[in-house]
């Protein structure tokens, strides 16, 4: 019987940092099993292993991937009652939530999302409206399901390795009975930059930039940076929408934020505030990023940027 | 078509916002209309206008569920174009989380469908404004057993099938299912209208239906803090952040940036 229960949509060949986050902090709550939708390697089955994982978990059906979310939540619900597990983890994005929130009504647990951190007792530590307060919440169910931010924890092996044992599990047939089917996908080109959502450090340009990113992007390559943008800046197409940061897009708690040419609406400081460094440069001395600001500089970012940036290649040498 | 657009009652993220009393909930004086429920309300009106509007027999049902005060966002989505309105309101219901959420209204649905003409369509923001889980549109299509169509872009519905597209970080897709089914939109979706003085005036007739949990059948006990499955156990405001030190540039400040994260050990 396992204590808690990871979810790992389609590992590829190598387990990104954000499943080894989940699998550090399942092991606070006791023994882990994964359940993992796609193809299995070897790597990451040993991968697994290393992080003490007992029993990984593959679903009977080859074809959750053509549904939204629903065919997911089934097969995880058949997980759940196979692991016994009372506690299950699922990384935090838009479609992690969702599947988190159709496995709670199909389970009768409660669902806690945006979680930062979970004592061994279930005890979930988020923060909520736009990071203005810390709360704890807990489940009051037999199962509790908990959707948890990237960027939380320290990846850490456990003490020892072991062999994983996999177990196929029953993906009820009417799972996909009620599923919106993904009709096409398209995958973007990949920028070769780090994640935005689990950057450790974002470099963002809003309507200040004018139409060219090209000095935040030399900013970004130099510090190994992800480039993030306000609406402005998606709204005018002079990036993608991926990139935007806030309320409406993604959220982000790198170690360092620098806001170049950004207002700092509210609905932009809301995806960016618990970020624990955060750098501005604007030329408007009101400008409210100021406010947030460790470190904020008045000035031209076509001056400033570049500069910063030859700076710091010339100390890396 | 026969839409209810979901619309919340959220406190103003321009100003403080706070948890207060025992539940620690949310204080909901000074609320307005979820902005990014404006996109769900604008999605209705648009496929409603489509297809020849009220005279056509098409329906756009605005449905808030929340303390008295919620009652002005059902009274705004009237201004701004919904044909009529329901209020869903019970002592019993505060303190309700999602998944009690998710019961009142997919309860309130059902019975909005008993009048022998089923509700077609469920649209909602993509999140709320102030809890930001986007569990509802999840949890309420997994109680109703409908497809859901979350995050759309962009919306269509051709015959009995609904399309959207939805962006997601790394790649984006189409989706599509039969209708009835729930679609929750995203703020890129469309550009929402704002209540003129005619419609100001034509809310004034449109009639707003006054739900308890009795007219649902929906339990006490089902709802609010006994039928929800989470607990907030505390809550505390994180110090505001305060400003650091700020610059002007004199033809150095990115070498003095550069200093700075030298300093804070980030290059
Ligand atoms: C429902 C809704 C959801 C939203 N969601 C988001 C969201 O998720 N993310 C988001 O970012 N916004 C969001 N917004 C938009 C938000 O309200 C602001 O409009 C947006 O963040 C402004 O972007 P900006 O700061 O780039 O542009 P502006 O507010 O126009 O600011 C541009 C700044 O650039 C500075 N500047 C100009 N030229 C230079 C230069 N050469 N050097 C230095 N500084 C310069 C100016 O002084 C100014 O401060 C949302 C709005 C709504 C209504």
């Amino acid at each position: 019987m396992a204590n808690a229960l990871v979810f790992i949509d389609n590992p590829g060949a190598a387990l990104k940092k954000s499943s080894l986050e989940l699998l550090t902090l399942a092991r606070k709550l006791g023994e882990t099993a994964v359940a993992i939708n796609g193809e299995l390697t070897d790597d990451v089955a040993a991968t697994l292993g290393a992080y003490g994982v007992a029993t990984i978990f593959q679903p009977s059906a080859d074809d959750l991937d053509d549904y939204l979310v629903a065919a997911k939540a089934g097969y995880l619900a058949a997980a759940v009652a196979a692991s016994g597990a009372t506690a299950v983890l699922v990384e935090n994005s838009p479609e992690g939530k969702e599947i988190a929130g159709r496995l709670g009504i199909k389970l009768n647990a409660g669902v806690i999302t945006d979680v930062v951190g979970v004592d061994a007792d279930g005890t979930a530590h988020k923060s909520v409206l736009a990071g203005s307060y810390n709360t704890t919440a807990k489940a009051t169910t037999p199962v509790s399901v908990f959707s948890v931010k990237a960027n939380i924890v320290e990846p850490e092996p456990a003490g020892a390795a072991a062999a994983p044992a996999t177990a196929k599990v029953e993906v009820p047939a009417d799972a996909a009975a009620n599923a919106a089917r993904i009709s096409s996908r398209t995958v973007k080109p990949a920028s070769g930059r780090p994640d935005l959502s689990e950057a450790r450090i974002v470099v963002a340009g809003g309507r200040g930039v004018d139409g060219d990113f090209g000095p935040l992007e030399e900013l970004a390559d130099a510090l190994g940076a992800a480039v993030g943008a306000s609406r402005a800046a998606t709204d005018a197409g002079w990036i993608g929408h991926d990139a935007q940061v806030g309320q409406t897009g993604v959220t982000v708690s790198p170690q360092l934020y620098i806001s170049a040419g950004i207002s700092g609406a509210i609905q932009q400081k809301a995806g960016m505030q618990t970020s624990k460094v955060i750098v501005a440069i604007n030329k408007d001395a009101e400008s409210p990023v100021f406010e947030i600001a460790d470190f904020g500089i008045i000035g031209d970012l076509f001056k400033v940027v570049p500069q910063a940036t030859a700076e710091i290649k010339k100390r890396k040498g | 078509m026969k839409i209810v657009v979901l619309v919340k009652h959220v406190p103003d993220a321009q100003f403080d916002r706070h948890i207060t009393g025992p539940g620690n909930t949310t204080d909901r004086d000074e609320s307005i209309l979820s902005e990014l429920d404006e996109y769900a309300l604008e999605a209705a009106l648009q496929l409603a206008e489509e297809r020849g509007g009220a005279k056509a027999g098409n329906e756009v049902i605005a449905l808030s569920m929340g303390p008295s005060g919620a009652v002005n966002v059902v009274k705004k989505s009237l201004q701004i174009g919904a044909y009529s309105g329901v209020h869903l309101s019970d002592d019993a219901l505060a303190g309700s989380d999602a998944a009690a959420t998710s019961l009142a209204l997919a309860a309130t649905i059902r019975h909005l469908s008993a009048d022998g003409r089923p509700v077609d369509l469920v649209l909602t923001g993509m999140a709320s404004t102030d809890g930001e889980t986007s569990l509802i549109p999840a949890q309420l299509a997994e109680r109703l057993s409908l497809p859901q169509l979350t995050f759309a872009s962009s919306l269509e519905v051709n015959g009995g099938t609904v399309v959207a597209r939805r962006d997601a970080g790394s790649h984006s897709e189409t989706v599509e299912a039969q209708l009835p089914a729930l679609v929750s939109v995203t703020d890129q979706i469309n550009e929402p209208r704002y209540p003129n003085f005619k419609g100001i005036l034509a809310a004034k007739k449109k009639k707003i239906a006054s739900l308890s949990l009795a007219d649902i059948g929906v339990d006490p006990s089902e709802v609010g803090q006994a039928g929800s499955w989470t607990v907030v156990e505390s809550a505390a405001a994180r110090p505001p952040r305060t400003a650091g030190t700020i610059i002007t540039d004199e033809g150095d400040a990115g070498i003095k940036l550069v200093d700075f994260l030298a300093a804070q050990k980030l290059l």
